[in-house]
């Protein structure tokens, strides 16, 4: 492995997208940054502006009003971005599937690298996706 | 020539107090996760963020801004807080002694980052760095004054001298200065200050993630990110330096002396990590007010009392 990925893999900033959710990923996500969980062990920290992601956290069904916003924010990233869908919303549309307003599940609108299923998933399966996807990177 | 070029680049400054720098910001980042009960980064994770950014990240300029200030503002930082860590660590390390006047010099140059920061956010374009870029500037001008005291209240205390070499002599031959109470009070003072310049907790607004996403660093990425997060760091490590100088008698470095002057260092970085973490953000009205009113108070006291010797 290559100094470059090896950093990379090391210090990976998140940058958290809340779709149209239920609101409960949300909540999990922000559960992983809790003591008993903590992503910094891994170097992973939340940063404010999209320019200093590494991972997009893409959860919740996009609607047509999240698309523009999506696809605006996944090209105001600084490449490479990893981006991550969360919940069953954000993989395949849930429960919003079927709605009047849905405008595809994320890997329709931008390219997704990892997919962690769950409605809402525990914070132990958004780690062990996490975990996987440095094995992957 | 060479040798100022070493000590410019390599020993004690560039090189040197970006790796103190960096291993300092680890110990922040460590004692945080402490005090919140987590487990924390691994050791070198400074380095793997700043060579993340500075290898593996693109950089993208902003299509409304000036890109050519953009991207030098990181680089005045840089060389700011890497001459001023030249012209304090020189004395402090004992390399050399010096020269008459030092410590206003060194009181400009601590101020390029922040300034160059300034003009950074402002020469992007965002709105959000522009907020950020205004309280970044009244910052600076509410706790600039307070800081120019503490040296006013330093140089009353080592009888005239704006030598720092010869400040921190008068301190080994007698006590340090922070051993008498206007030299409590400076201290006090002092550590504000500091907060403020580093930009932590208390007085983190120009960042403000949660509020204005990052603020005045908002349109940074990769390389240009790299360098401010550099100047950063060697902030986080020149600063304190600077305090342990012309407050607690500088350094000696040989034998176990070596121990004590880590330890003196890593109590004021550990005094600024705890108040970090103990204080919500401030407005930066009630940031103007603290400044003006209760530390220019606080230094002014210590000054009289420095006069009459006590
Ligand atoms: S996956 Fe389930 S918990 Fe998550 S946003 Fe969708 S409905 Fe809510």
């Amino acid at each position: 492995m290559s100094f470059k990925s090896y950093c990379f893999k090391k210090s990976l900033w998140l940058f958290h997208f809340g779709g149209a959710s239920c609101n409960n990923c949300d909540i999990e996500i922000l559960d992983c940054l809790t003591p008993k969980y903590d992503v910094e062990r891994f170097g992973m920290v939340l940063v404010g502006s999209v320019r200093h992601a590494d991972v997009l956290l893409v959860n919740g069904s996009i609607n047509k009003k999240d698309k523009p916003r999506l696809l605006e924010i996944y090209e105001q990233a600084s490449k490479p971005v990893v981006v991550v869908a969360i919940g069953a919303c954000g993989c395949t549309g849930g429960i919003f599937a079927e709605g009047n307003t849905f405008a595809g599940p994320v890997d329709k609108i931008i390219p997704v690298d990892a997919y962690i299923p769950g409605c809402p998933p525990k914070p132990e399966a958004i780690l062990a996706g996490i975990v996987k996807l440095l094995g992957k990177i | 020539m060479g040798t100022y070029l070493f000590y410019f680049l390599i020993y004690p400054g560039f090189l040197f107090a970006a790796v103190i720098g960096a291993f300092l910001s680890w110990f922040d980042r460590k004692i945080t996760a402490g005090v919140q009960f987590r487990k924390g980064p691994p050791l070198l994770q400074p380095f793997y963020d700043f060579f993340k950014l500075l290898l593996v990240k693109e950089t993208i300029l902003p299509a409304r801004g000036a890109k050519g200030l953009f991207l030098a503002a990181p680089i005045f930082a840089v060389f700011g807080a890497t001459m001023a860590g030249v012209f304090i660590l020189l004395p402090l390390m004992n390399i050399t002694t010096g020269f008459q006047g030092d410590l206003i010099v060194i009181f400009y140059l601590l101020t390029i980052p922040s300034l160059s920061y300034v003009m950074g956010a402002l020469a992007s374009g965002n709105p959000l760095a522009a907020v950020g870029g205004s309280r970044e500037m009244k910052l600076i001008m509410s706790y600039e004054l307070t800081f120019l005291l503490v040296m006013a209240g330093v140089i009353i205390k080592s009888g005239q001298s704006i030598n720092l070499y010869q400040i921190i002599q008068v301190q080994q031959a007698g006590t340090p200065f922070i051993g008498s109470l206007s030299g409590v009070l400076l201290f006090i003072v002092a550590i504000f200050c500091l907060q403020a310049k580093l930009a932590m907790v208390p007085f983190d607004m120009p960042e403000a993630e949660t509020e204005i996403c990052g603020g005045i660093f908002i349109e940074y990425s990769g390389t240009p990110y790299a360098m401010i997060k550099l100047s950063k760091y060697m902030s986080l490590f020149i600063l304190p330096a600077f305090i342990v100088a012309i407050l607690m008698k500088g350094f000696t470095l040989e034998g176990i002396n070596i121990l004590w002057a880590v330890l003196k260092l890593v109590a004021v970085v550990l005094l600024l990590t705890l108040i970090r973490n103990t204080n919500p953000r401030v407005k930066i009205k009630q940031a103007i007010r603290f400044f003006f009113i209760w530390m220019n108070l606080l230094a002014v006291i210590a000054i009289v009392l420095a006069i009459f010797g006590l």
